[in-house]
């Protein structure tokens, strides 16, 4: 498949793999994960958009109301590639990747489709240094299962989740609209 | 007796006028503007509801974009074919030129209360993106704008 968007010429990477712990800024024990069947997850994942502040919503995602929530999640669930960093049970922080096609079930190679990334880390986590390393950790993953190509939009006036992504090797392509895409080559 | 009757009838009459005053505040003038996507259809089939439900004055503007799924003729013929199955009597023009900056030229020159796009279309991951003519119209157009989810 021929992709529609502009990727960097040199790969970005290496990444780390998960599974990985460390303790965060505050000094809370977080531990990534990879999950290979996010069915498993679900539960979990939703309490945690559950208690999401809505002021950090992006472009209407993650949607508000638990039934919601668990629609969104489950229409992108079985195609979807997810990370997670917990703090013991509890769910803190979800990175997904999202292939780009009509057809999920037809995808042969990983690497002949384009992937959309988010990522969304609950408030009271954020600016510990755990999304850098969950996103670091999603790429690694990535990588490790044979996707090559992942983009993202982000608000343009997002200058914080801008340097974010910057900071790991994405590169703004040219689209000139409120929202800012962003592409990423992996190796 | 009779003066109640009176009464009964003044309030009636003004029922009648304040139902007539709100009936002809609600019509507009709308002007709806498309690209040729599968939004551009659900945008017009959407504005058609409401004009058939209020009345409103209904003029169609389908504008230029050479990489959208249907061209400009096509899109003209299916916004034809669209308006003469629900017989809603509304002038389809076609706007030559870049898409978001004739069409809020156009809608600058007429006299239009509201002017009507699609409103952005799904990601993958389901996030709402609006495209550069969306925010081209929205940044410029001097009317209200909706735009149709």
């Amino acid at each position: 498949m021929v992709g529609t968007r502009p990727y960097p010429d040199e790969p970005a990477g290496p990444f780390p793999s998960p599974t990985t712990t460390f303790d965060d800024r505050e000094g809370r024990p977080i531990e990534i994960a990879a999950e290979a069947d996010f069915a498993d997850a679900l539960d979990d994942v939703v309490d945690m958009y559950a208690q999401f502040d809505p002021t950090d919503r992006a472009q209407g995602i993650p949607p508000t109301g638990e039934a919601r929530i668990r629609n969104w999640l489950e229409t992108i669930a079985d195609e979807s590639v997810n990370v997670v960093a917990r703090h013991g049970e509890d769910v803190v922080a979800h990175a997904t990747l999202v292939p780009d096609t009509d057809d999920p079930q037809a995808i042969e190679d990983r690497g002949d489709v384009e992937w959309e990334l988010a990522i969304f880390v609950l408030q009271d986590y954020q600016r510990a240094g755990i999304g850098t390393r969950l996103l670091e950790h999603l790429l690694g993953h990535a990588s490790d299962i044979g996707i090559e190509q992942v983009w993202l939009t982000v608000e343009r006036w997002n200058n914080p989740a801008i340097a974010l992504y910057e900071r790991v090797g994405f590169e703004s392509t040219g689209t000139e609209s409120f929202e800012q895409e962003m592409a990423i080559r992996l190796e | 007796m009779r003066e109640i009757r009176l009464l009964a009838l003044e309030y009636l009459l003004r029922g009648i006028t304040v139902f007539v005053r709100g009936y002809t505040r609600m019509c507009m003038n709308v002007l709806v503007g498309l690209v040729g996507s599968d939004e551009s259809i659900k945008t017009l089939r959407r504005t058609i509801d409401r004009t058939r439900e209020v009345g409103d004055e209904l003029t169609v503007a389908v504008v230029e974009k050479p990489e959208a799924k249907r061209s400009q003729t096509e899109m003209t013929e299916q916004a034809e074919t669209l308006l003469s199955e629900t017989n809603i009597d509304a002038e389809i023009i076609t706007l030559e030129g870049d898409p978001g900056s004739s069409l809020v030229d156009y809608a600058e020159q007429g006299e239009y209360d509201q002017l009507v796009i699609g409103g952005g279309t799904l990601s993958p991951m389901g996030k709402i993106q609006l495209g550069p003519i969306t925010e081209f119209v929205l940044l410029n157009a001097p009317t209200t704008v909706k735009l149709v989810r």
